[in-house]
């Protein structure tokens, strides 16, 4: 209730380890790190005291709450890692860390084949080729991946499942291994502290409850954070209560890039956006339809789009003459429809259904329609209720495409995120060619993996920057991965105490700042909303998101930006932070709120300054810099990097050397004459 | 499509202080009108921020009443359909009312081992604390998932 505001009591914890975010990433960890820390217990006797803090709850946290109809990286007996971190590298314009996404192919697996012992159904091909559902396979006594069943493949690296409850299933797995003790939720992490006598090293969270007056301080020794991507930074396309059906799970607020940024961890790849092409509105997946169902997307006059313009992606090598174009290429090559008014763009699902059924029996064509409305109802119900409430019948009536608005993400068809210390047997970089800041890593490893350049800071999934396509599987792996070394720098600091450099009721004082900034003022005017001495958090919402879509490449002009444009949003957005100062909560959810667009007006401000940095068009179909509308392989095949002061409050980019660990060349056809 | 809740069948899941919809929430939406104020409906749940409802259906799922559905968002979708789950133990069933009056149904498995039945630890390997700095994950050699990689592969080691 509104105004009713008790002081906060403070509860303060020591911890070894914290995890921060309880999805697919930080299930991973969970798992991975409470047997290793019985391994430590069982040799040494030592207990390294873990806590896990999300701010919702497990069963249902993170990306995957919804569900999922397919796990996306599964790499198999048959493809080498290398060939998936070929497939990653191509998929993001040649810009990635090769070493993360071969660590990560040749470990992914492991954890599919867990989440198929837990009880998650995975779909199985027969002898005869014939397609089972998850349940029906083990019914036919079809063998588990592990035992060498054959999954259904929806593309090289895609296999169908029946997700809906897969969060749930991967959440048990975590929630046993780590004993309810270890978990608290509904408390939500706004700010990472830094060690008092080591400014480069962390010691600790502090964050709120949403659910009673408390604040929570977390010391520890080492941090995993992985708290999501960052949705809602630009103008949706649907602003009335369409606002929440975003691609991406509307919860994911910039928390993991700006509380890692504000504790001083080098940022990558944060001018990377994502541009999804989805079924409009809904944001249904397209990729069974693509893939398993075989459709053709079109325009509006049935061409299509991807044969009448292949000649523009000449326009991009080598990249545009990969055998699969990269996802921001495809965008590319659809918008040019749109922006030259042979639109709505469609997917062709008359066509294809009708295909399929010609050589299926009635019964086989009914599984096909059920298949095809799982593929929803899996993890995306919104569309089926765009379906009902258009009577739109696959079969009768195709389905228009649309291009999103954009999302920051690095465990999708995105790679923005943090730089971090990859596995050291794969040939990564020791030393660095380009200038960067005296205090930051040179090569490609420091030490721990997957450990931030703040030392003691680990992150995993949409955390971990410049890979990408690692999706649900790949980042509970990362979870994982970075586990072993968690407990390593833990073990290595067991003499050293985190102290944190600010006080705790200073602390506390900033957590509740909204709610005393409301408290303070909201009798000043008879209106709860409109008062000059605060601003609500859903205004400020509005305000980001109106800054980031007219100047920084949002669908109002659609996806182009320049110089001048980023000049301007550049100073719109030093305003809005600091009148994020004078953000007001009246309760507690509310506070959330604040905090949670607090987050994403730094992951705003680091994507501009990124972009502005860049002097190029890295990703056409996703943003176009119309002053630097190439892609410029001589000065910019590099990955841009960056730095924030908290005291400052100033950003500093720079560039570090992209280098290919694996052989690119085997992705392209021979060069088209330009 | 928000989520909303009827008040005839919302029992405010039994006086209890907060309710399964409360709960599951991942963003937050769901509220117990404690005393009436907020809604003039005491002790019944509602969704307080309809606009940022990302219809992940969490609450839908779990309500113990069924008193839980969604009405398409408003500002995209014409009326009249509807999409509700029945989630069991090992399927869910949905049924599909279309604005025409056309009605689908559909299961689908959701779970091949009962609820609560997961070991997570069981018939896995306790690693030994020298193997925490050497590659890959502690049950690396009995999931069959480790794909190794043909070392010609790596072209700088």
């Amino acid at each position: 209730m509104a105004g009713t505001f008790e002081k906060p009591e403070i509860v303060t914890e020591e911890l070894d380890i914290l995890l921060i975010g309880g999805g697919m990433a930080c299930c991973g960890t969970a798992y991975e790190i409470m047997r290793w820390a019985e391994a430590v217990k069982g040799e040494t006797g030592k207990e390294l005291k873990i806590k896990l803090v999300d701010k919702a709850a497990m069963d249902r946290s993170g990306a995957v709450a919804q569900g999922l109809s397919a796990i996306n990286t599964y790499i198999g007996s048959e493809q080498d890692p290398a060939d998936y971190a070929r497939m990653v590298s191509n998929d993001l314009m040649g810009i990635t860390r090769d070493d993360l996404a071969y660590d990560l192919g040749r470990n992914v697996d492991d954890s599919v084949h867990l989440f198929e012992e837990w009880g998650l159904p995975i779909w199985k091909t027969d002898a005869d080729g014939v397609r089972h559902d998850g349940a029906e396979a083990i019914r036919e006594g079809l063998p588990t991946l592990k035992d060498g069943g054959k999954p259904v493949r929806s593309g090289k690296w895609q296999i169908m499942i029946n997700g809906e409850s897969y969060k749930w299933i991967v959440a048990e797995a975590a929630k046993k291994a780590l004993g309810l003790d270890r978990i608290q939720e509904r408390v939500f992490i706004v700010k990472l502290v830094n060690d008092k006598n080591d400014p480069s090293r962390i010691a600790g969270a502090v964050g709120f409850s949403v659910r009673e007056n408390k604040i929570f301080v977390y010391k520890a020794k080492a941090v995993m954070l992985a708290a999501g991507g960052c949705v809602n930074l630009f103008r949706p396309r649907s602003v009335g209560e369409g606002t929440g059906r975003a691609w991406y799970p509307v919860w994911n607020a910039g928390s993991t890039y700006a509380m890692a940024a504000e504790a001083g961890a080098e940022l990558t790849m944060m001018e990377n956006r994502f541009v999804p092409a989805r079924f409009k509105d809904g944001y249904g997946p397209v990729g069974a339809w693509f893939l398993l169902f075989k459709a053709k997307a079109t325009n509006a006059y049935g061409e299509d789009y991807m044969v009448k313009n292949k000649e523009m992606l000449n326009d991009y090598p080598p990249y545009g003459q990969a055998a699969v174009p990269a996802s921001c290429l495809r965008n590319h090559l659809m918008l040019k429809e749109m922006k030259e008014g042979r639109g709505p763009i469609y997917m062709d699902t008359v066509t294809a259904l009708a295909k399929l059924a010609e050589t299926l029996t009635p019964k086989e064509v009914k599984h096909l329609e059920a298949e095809a409305w799982e593929d929803f109802l899996d993890m995306c119900v919104g569309q089926c209720g765009i379906w009902v409430g258009e009577n739109v019948d696959p079969r009768e009536k195709n389905s228009e495409l649309m291009p999103t608005e954009p999302y920051l993400l690095g465990s999708h068809s995105g790679c923005c995120g943090i730089w971090v210390s990859g596995p050291t047997d794969v040939g990564a970089p020791t030393t660095e060619e380009y200038d960067v800041p005296a205090h930051l890593p040179k090569g490609w490893n420091w030490g721990y993996r997957s450990m931030t350049t703040v030392k003691g800071l680990f992150t995993a999934g949409d955390g971990v920057g410049a890979s990408g396509h690692k999706f649900s599987s790949g980042s509970h792996t990362e979870g994982r991965l970075a586990s072993k070394a968690m407990v390593q720098y833990a073990l290595d600091n067991k003499d050293w105490t985190p102290e944190l450099d600010t006080s705790v009721e200073q602390l506390a004082e900033e957590i509740y700042k909204p709610v005393r900034t409301y408290l303070e003022h909201k009798d000043y005017t008879t209106a709860i909303d409109v008062n000059p001495n605060y601003i609500t958090p859903k205004m400020l919402q509005f305000r980001l998101q109106k800054i980031m879509d007219e100047y920084v490449a949002g669908v109002a002009t659609y996806y182009n930006t320049n110089d001048k444009m980023l000049a301007v949003a550049e100073e719109k957005l030093e305003m809005l932070k600091e009148d994020a100062a004078k953000m007001r909560a009246k309760d507690l959810h509310e506070l959330l709120r604040a905090w949670e667009n607090y987050h994403r007006i730094l992951t705003a401000e680091a994507h501009m300054k990124h972009i502005q940095f860049r002097e190029e068009s890295r990703y056409p179909g996703f943003y176009y810099r119309t002053d630097k509308n190439f892609v410029d392989e001589t000065n910019w095949h590099c990955f841009v990097n960056s730095i924030y002061d908290k005291n400052t409050k100033k950003w500093t980019c720079f560039k570090r050397k992209h280098v290919d660990l694996v052989d690119k060349s085997k992705l392209f056809k021979a060069a088209a004459p330009h | 499509m928000p989520t909303y809740v009827r008040t005839e069948k919302c029992d405010g899941c039994k006086g209890q202080d907060k309710t399964a919809c409360m709960y599951i929430c991942p963003h937050d939406l769901m509220k117990l009108d404690k005393d009436g104020a907020d809604t003039g409906h005491a002790m019944k749940a509602y969704n307080q921020e309809p606009e940022q409802c990302w219809e992940c259906y969490s609450c839908v799922k779990i309500c113990p009443q069924g008193a839980i559905e969604a009405r398409h968002y408003a500002d995209i979708v014409p009326l009249g359909g509807q999409v509700q789950p029945l989630r069991g133990s090992d399927s869910i069933m949905w049924t599909i009312k279309f604005r025409n009056g056309t009605i689908k149904r559909f299961k689908f498995p959701i779970r091949t081992t009962p609820e609560g039945s997961i070991d997570p630890y069981g018939g896995k390997p306790l690693p030994k604390m020298a193997d925490l700095s050497a590659p890959g994950v502690f049950t690396k050699d009995v999931m069959g998932g480790y794909r190794a990689g043909k070392p010609e592969e790596l072209i700088r080691k």
